[in-house]
């Protein structure tokens, strides 16, 4: 399999705290990989710090070979990174067809069918695209940050723990969407809702106050339940 | 009924100007959330651009286009060069830009005098009506239209174009606007360099009304636009509109019966708004 990101001791910090100390990881083309890890962890400064959001100290941190250290967060996106954050990252007073427009590098017809795509995921964007995006629900805002990242050709995207706040039947339809996404697209997706994160999983990493310690399979992790409390009790 | 017209006409005119610095401050503001303490400057720059230009062409639109032009210009290296290291540290910007406030206004000092120079307002703009006992000077009039057209435009920017679009995402979140893939520092740059642009246009326009531009026309101004961006709301167009036609009004309100207490009806005003609407009236929730 192709590697696409790969990521080596990062340590990344914010002020005066050291917050990654060491996270190591990959990320082949077109899997669908998972992080999990208690709260504080630091699977949020992890997604942040791909993204340029958060100062890198060490490490390497690259796309297909192509070091994303020390550069400007758009420079980062244009590699071909998608980012649907925690708390979503909506644009408020946008309406939902300016959210997904503001995001378009282009507007030939791929990204149309892009946008129809998502739009047939997830009817209900359809039904309120001219809306502001303020009038959105927690789960609708979720399918609006993943359609947002989708609308370009990118190479992986980055989702941070999509099921939080949500109600069981919304994330149960979210698993669905992301089963289906994951079908032409390379996930990374920071998840603590365990069945989420098996339903959409391949293999996993396991982060623990800011490293990674431990990684396999899913269908390890989920057949072995010693493992689970081992890692996931704390969760 | 006439005095109550001619008050309506220069409340709305002395809006419209107020209303040209406001809106560029509060979208920096907004959106990069930069206290930007040139606007006094740019203004008296536009002004001197403009009677410099007029004096030698007496082509009224060549000189406003040439203020504007040069100031944008002048903005954009105002951000490059010195706003732009200071973002997030909000008493950095106030140094560097009251700093460039001190220098640039020296410079016009340098450059044309200390003492005011004047300028004719252009014939086609330069009659008056009177109706009863109340003049109505057609240069106000003029001046109304212009805030109202200024206004449109920028309605329009902002609600029907892509730069006005990340604007309004920018206000909000100026990260998320990044990791999608777009060079918000460009926009930062267009939008400080157009804010200069609207402040030399409203001193360009300053200048035929009054007759004159002086080195000290900037810092009067630069305060009421202040007072506008607080009573306004940071960030809200709308709210620098509103704002801008109410403090016009008052000001011309109390100029009229009671011309001692202009400055003073200002700030209580401010004070007042403040003490029910902490954020504004038209103004977006302080996040974080
Ligand atoms: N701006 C900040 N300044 C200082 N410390 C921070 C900052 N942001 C996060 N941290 C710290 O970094 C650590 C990792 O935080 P992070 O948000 O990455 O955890 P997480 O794994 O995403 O947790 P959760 O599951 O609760 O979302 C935490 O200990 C947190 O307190
Ligand atoms: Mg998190």
């Amino acid at each position: 399999m192709k590697s696409l990101l790969k990521i080596e001791d990062l340590v990344s910090y914010i002020g005066l705290y050291t917050i990654l100390q060491g996270v190591t990881m990959e990320v082949n083309k077109g899997e669908a990989v998972v992080i999990l890890g208690r709260n504080g962890a630091g699977k949020t400064t992890l997604l942040r710090t791909i993204m340029g959001l958060v100062n890198t100290r060490s490490g390497t941190l690259a796309l297909e070979g192509r070091s994303l250290i020390g550069r400007p967060t758009y420079t980062i996106a244009k590699e071909g990174i998608g980012y649907c954050p925690e708390d979503y990252g909506v644009f408020d007073e946008l309406t939902i067809e300016e959210n997904l427009k503001i995001a378009m590098w282009k507007e030939d017809k791929e990204t149309l069918q892009r946008r129809d795509y998502v739009l047939d995921l997830f009817p209900d964007l359809k039904v309120a695209y001219k809306r502001l995006s303020k009038t959105l629900s927690g789960g609708q805002r979720q399918m609006l940050s993943i359609s947002r990242s989708l609308i370009n050709d990118n190479k992986i995207i980055l989702i941070d723990e999509p099921s939080k706040g949500l109600a069981p039947v919304v994330i149960e339809r979210l698993a669905h969407a992301l089963q289906e996404i994951r079908k032409h697209t390379t996930i990374l997706l920071v998840e603590q809702n365990f069945a989420l994160a098996c339903a959409v999983g391949e293999r996993y990493y396991i982060i623990d106050e800011g490293r990674t310690v431990d990684e396999g399979r899913m269908e390890a992790l989920m057949s072995d339940k010693a493992l689970q409390s081992r890692h996931l009790g704390a969760i | 009924m006439d005095v109550f017209f001619m008050l309506l006409i220069n409340g709305l005119a002395e809006g419209a100007l107020i209303f040209l610095m406001a809106s560029g401050l509060s979208i920096i503001l907004g959106l990069m959330g930069v206290v930007n303490f040139t606007h006094g400057t740019l203004f008296i720059w536009g002004g001197y651009i403009y009677i410099a230009t007029y004096n030698r062409t007496q082509s009224f639109l060549l000189s406003v286009l040439a203020a504007m032009a040069a100031v944008f210009l002048l903005g954009a290296v105002f951000e490059k060069l010195f706003v732009s290291r200071v973002y997030g540290n909000i008493p950095a910007q106030i140094l560097i830009t009251l700093g460039l406030q001190v220098i640039f206004t020296d410079l016009v000092r340098l450059i044309w005098g200390a003492t005011p120079i004047t300028v004719a307002r252009p014939d086609f703009l330069a009659g008056r009506w009177v109706i009863g006992g109340a003049t109505i000077v057609h240069y106000r009039v003029f001046l109304i239209f212009v805030g109202l057209l200024v206004a449109i435009g920028i309605h329009l920017l902002i609600t029907k174009t892509r730069i006005g679009m990340v604007i309004r995402a920018g206000v909000q979140r100026p990260d998320m606007v990044q990791a999608l893939g777009i060079n918000i520092k460009l926009y930062f740059t267009f939008v400080f360099a157009g804010g200069a642009a609207l402040a030399a246009l409203g001193g360009a326009l300053y200048a035929p009304l009054t007759g004159s531009m002086s080195s000290t026309a900037g810092l009067h101004n630069q305060v009421l636009a202040f007072i506008v961006v607080v009573i306004g709301g940071m960030g809200s167009f709308l709210g620098s509109a509103f704002g801008s036609i109410f403090l016009g009004l008052m000001g011309a309100v109390v100029a009229w019966f009671v011309p001692s207490l202009s400055v003073v009806a200002n700030v209580t005003l401010m004070a007042l708004i403040l003490a029910f609407k902490p954020n504004g009236l038209f103004g977006l929730a302080v996040k974080k």
